[in-house]
C-alpha cells in the first residue's frame, strides 16, 4: 500500500503528536518499510481462522473476573492531584479549551 | 544479616552506576530502614532491583521517559506488595528502554545502559538495566518486564537467567502498559532457585489485574529434583538456520547434548509459522501501544510543556516533547493499522496469524514437555550499531516473541560465552502453567554445567 507524507501527517494527527519536519522525514520511509515487511502476512490464507482475540490461556478465559459492586478505599482527592502538573482548587487545571 | 547485604548492595549500585548506568533511583535511606524491619521474613531482606516500570510507592517511575519525568506512583505493584511483605528489599530503579520498547537500552531518555561483560556493548532490552545489575553482582534478583522478549534477551546478553512466566500467571497492576496482550512481569536472578522461589511469593489471582488466572501457585522450588530422565526436549531445527550466529548455534546444539547425557529424550518439532511471528508482533505490540500511550497527554501526571495556551496544542506538544523517537515511531505505527479501513488488513489478519503461532505450540507439546532455541540470534553488539535501522533491531526478538504471542512461558539459561568472551544464552519455552517443567530443565543443566564466570565489571 503506498504511504505519502500527507498519510504520515493524518497519522501524527490522529495520534495527536506534533511532529518535526525532520521526523516527518525519518518516520516516513522507515514506517513505509516497516509495512512492506508485515505484508508478508498476505501470504497466508486466514479466511477459516479465529483471531487470537481475548483469554490466552484455557484456564484465564474460565476466570470469573466479575467482582461485587463494593465500595473500598481509593487514593482521595489531595494524593491523586500531586503529581499533576497543574492543579487549582482541587482539579486538574487544563489550558483553555474553547 | 540483611542489613548487610542490602548495604553491599546499594554500595556495589552505587560503585558501579557510573560505568553501566543500570539505575536511575537508588533508595539508600529507605532501603536500609526497611532491611531492618524485614530481618525475620520468608525472603530475609534479600536485596532486589526494579525497572523502572513498576511501580514502588515513595520511588520514581519513569519508564526511561521523559514524559514522565519525576512521577512518583503514589502506590505499590502488585508484584512489589507481596515481595516487600514476604521480605525482599527493593534498593532501587532499574534503567530500561522508553516505555520497555527496544532490545538494546538504547531508547531510554537517560542513556543506554553497558553491558558489564563489555562496556561498549549494548545490555539488551527493554529490561537492560535490571539484567546488568544482577549480572554485575548488584542483586541477586531484579524484576523486569517481557512483552516481546525484554526480559530473556538481556538476561541472555548478560549472561543470567530470565523468566517470563505464562500470561496471567503474574499480577500487571502497577506495571505501566506497553501491549496488554503480551505484557508479563518476569525475573532475573544467577540461579534457577533464585526465580523459582521469587515467582512463587509474586504469583497467583489478584483482582486488581482481571487477565490474572485462576489457578493454585505451586511450590516451585519442589519441582527442582535434578531429575530428567523421561524429560521430552521438542528440536525445532528450522529455527537454527539463517541469521543465526555460528558461536551461538553451536553452543546451543552443545545444551542439547547435555540434556540427552541427563537422560532426555530429544524429539524434532516444527513450528511452522514462526517465521511469520515478528510481523505479527510489530503490528500487535504497536497498536496496543497506541492506545495505552494515549493516556500521557500532560494532565494527571509527568511532563507538560510550557507556553500551549490552548487544549490540544498542550496535548500534541507535551507529547512530541516527552517522547522519544522509537515511542513515537510505534504509536504512529499503531495508529496507522487501527486507522479506519486497515483494522482488518493488518490488526484482523495478524490476530489470526496469531491463532495459527499458537496452535503451532499446542500441536509441538503433544510430542514434547519444552522446545529449545537460542534465546537471541547474536551476543551482544556494540552500542550504536542498529540505531538507525529499526527492523534490523526488532529482528533481534526473532526466538522470543513467540511466547509471548501464545501466551506460554519461556526461561532464558546461559550457556557459555564467545570468544570475545560474550555470554550466550539458550531459551526453553512450555506449555501454559508449565513453570515447574522449565524449572526443572534449567536447574538440571545448571547443576550440570554451572556458569560460574564474573563479568569484568563486578561488585564481588
Amino acid at each position: 500500500m503506498p504511504i505519502d507524507q500527507s498519510d504520515i501527517e493524518k497519522v501524527a494527527n490522529l495520534a495527536h503528536l506534533e511532529l518535526a519536519e525532520e521526523e516527518l522525514k525519518t518516520f516516513g520511509p522507515q514506517i513505509v518499510e516497516i509495512i512492506n515487511y508485515v505484508e508478508q502476512l498476505n501470504e497466508l490464507d486466514t479466511k477459516n481462522v479465529e483471531p487470537a482475540i481475548g483469554g490466552l490461556t484455557p484456564e484465564g478465559a474460565k476466570t470469573d473476573s466479575a467482582r461485587d459492586d463494593e465500595i473500598a478505599g481509593s487514593l482521595g482527592q489531595k494524593t491523586a492531584l500531586e503529581e499533576a502538573p497543574d492543579s487549582a482548587h482541587g482539579h486538574f487545571r487544563v489550558p483553555k479549551v474553547l | 544479616m540483611s542489613r548487610q547485604s542490602v548495604g553491599l548492595s546499594i554500595t556495589a549500585a552505587e560503585k558501579l552506576n557510573e560505568t553501566l548506568n543500570a539505575f536511575l533511583e537508588i533508595d539508600r535511606v529507605g532501603a536500609l530502614q526497611r532491611a531492618t524491619e524485614a530481618e525475620k521474613s520468608a525472603l530475609g531482606g534479600i536485596p532486589i532491583a526494579v525497572k523502572d516500570n513498576i511501580c514502588v510507592k515513595g520511588l520514581q517511575a519513569s519508564c526511561g521517559s521523559k514524559i514522565l519525568g519525576d512521577y512518583h506512583p503514589p502506590y505499590n505493584a502488585t508484584v512489589i506488595e507481596r515481595l516487600t511483605k514476604a521480605g525482599a528489599v527493593v534498593i532501587g530503579k532499574t534503567n530500561c528502554d522508553e516505555f520497555a520498547m527496544g532490545s538494546s537500552n538504547e531508547n531510554s531518555a537517560f542513556g543506554p545502559v553497558r553491558n558489564p561483560w563489555d562496556t561498549t556493548r549494548v545490555s539488551g532490552g527493554s529490561s537492560g538495566g535490571s539484567a546488568t545489575a544482577v549480572a554485575a553482582g548488584i542483586v541477586p534478583v531484579a524484576l523486569g518486564s517481557d512483552t516481546g522478549g525484554s526480559v530473556r534477551q538481556p538476561a541472555s546478553l548478560c549472561g543470567v537467567i530470565g523468566l517470563k512466566p505464562t500470561y496471567g500467571r503474574n499480577s500487571r497492576y502497577g506495571l505501566v502498559a506497553f501491549a496488554s496482550s503480551l505484557d508479563q512481569i518476569g525475573v532475573f536472578a544467577r540461579k534457577v532457585e533464585d526465580v523459582a522461589r521469587v515467582l512463587g511469593v509474586m504469583a497467583g489471582r489478584d483482582p486488581h489485574d482481571a487477565t490474572t488466572a485462576d489457578v493454585p501457585v505451586p511450590d516451585y522450588v519442589a519441582s527442582l529434583t535434578g531429575d530428567l530422565k523421561g524429560a521430552r526436549l521438542g528440536f525445532p531445527r528450522s529455527l537454527y538456520g539463517e541469521g543465526l550466529d555460528t558461536e551461538v548455534k553451536t553452543s546451543v546444539e552443545n545444551v542439547v547434548d547435555v540434556y540427552r547425557e541427563l537422560g532426555a529424550e530429544i524429539v524434532d518439532v516444527e513450528l511452522p509459522h514462526a517465521g511469520y511471528a515478528i510481523a505479527v508482533y510489530y503490528i500487535i505490540a504497536t497498536a496496543e501501544a497506541s492506545a495505552n500511550l494515549a493516556r500521557f497527554d500532560g494532565v494527571r501526571y509527568g511532563f507538560r510543556a510550557e507556553d500551549t495556551p490552548e487544549l490540544r496544542q498542550m496535548y500534541r506538544r507535551t507529547r512530541e516533547e516527552g517522547f522519544g523517537p522509537e515511542v513515537k515511531r510505534r504509536i504512529m505505527l499503531g495508529t496507522y493499522v487501527l486507522s479506519a479501513g486497515y483494522y482488518d488488513a493488518y490488526y484482523l489478519k495478524a490476530q489470526q496469524v496469531r491463532t495459527l503461532i499458537k496452535n503451532d505450540f499446542l500441536e509441538a507439546f503433544q510430542r514434547c514437555d519444552a522446545i529449545i532455541t537460542p534465546t537471541s540470534p547474536t551476543p551482544a553488539f556494540a552500542i550504536g550499531e542498529k540505531v538507525d535501522d529499526p527492523l534490523a533491531m526488532y529482528l533481534n526478538d526473532i526466538y522470543t516473541v513467540t511466547a509471548n504471542l501464545a501466551g506460554v512461558p519461556g526461561i532464558s539459561v546461559p550457556c557459555g560465552l564467545s570468544s570475545e568472551r560474550l555470554p550466550i544464552g539458550f531459551q526453553l519455552i512450555g506449555p501454559y502453567w508449565s513453570e515447574p517443567a522449565l524449572f526443572k530443565l534449567a536447574h538440571g543443566y545448571e547443576q550440570a554445567r554451572p556458569f560460574t564466570e564474573r563479568p569484568p565489571i563486578s561488585a564481588s
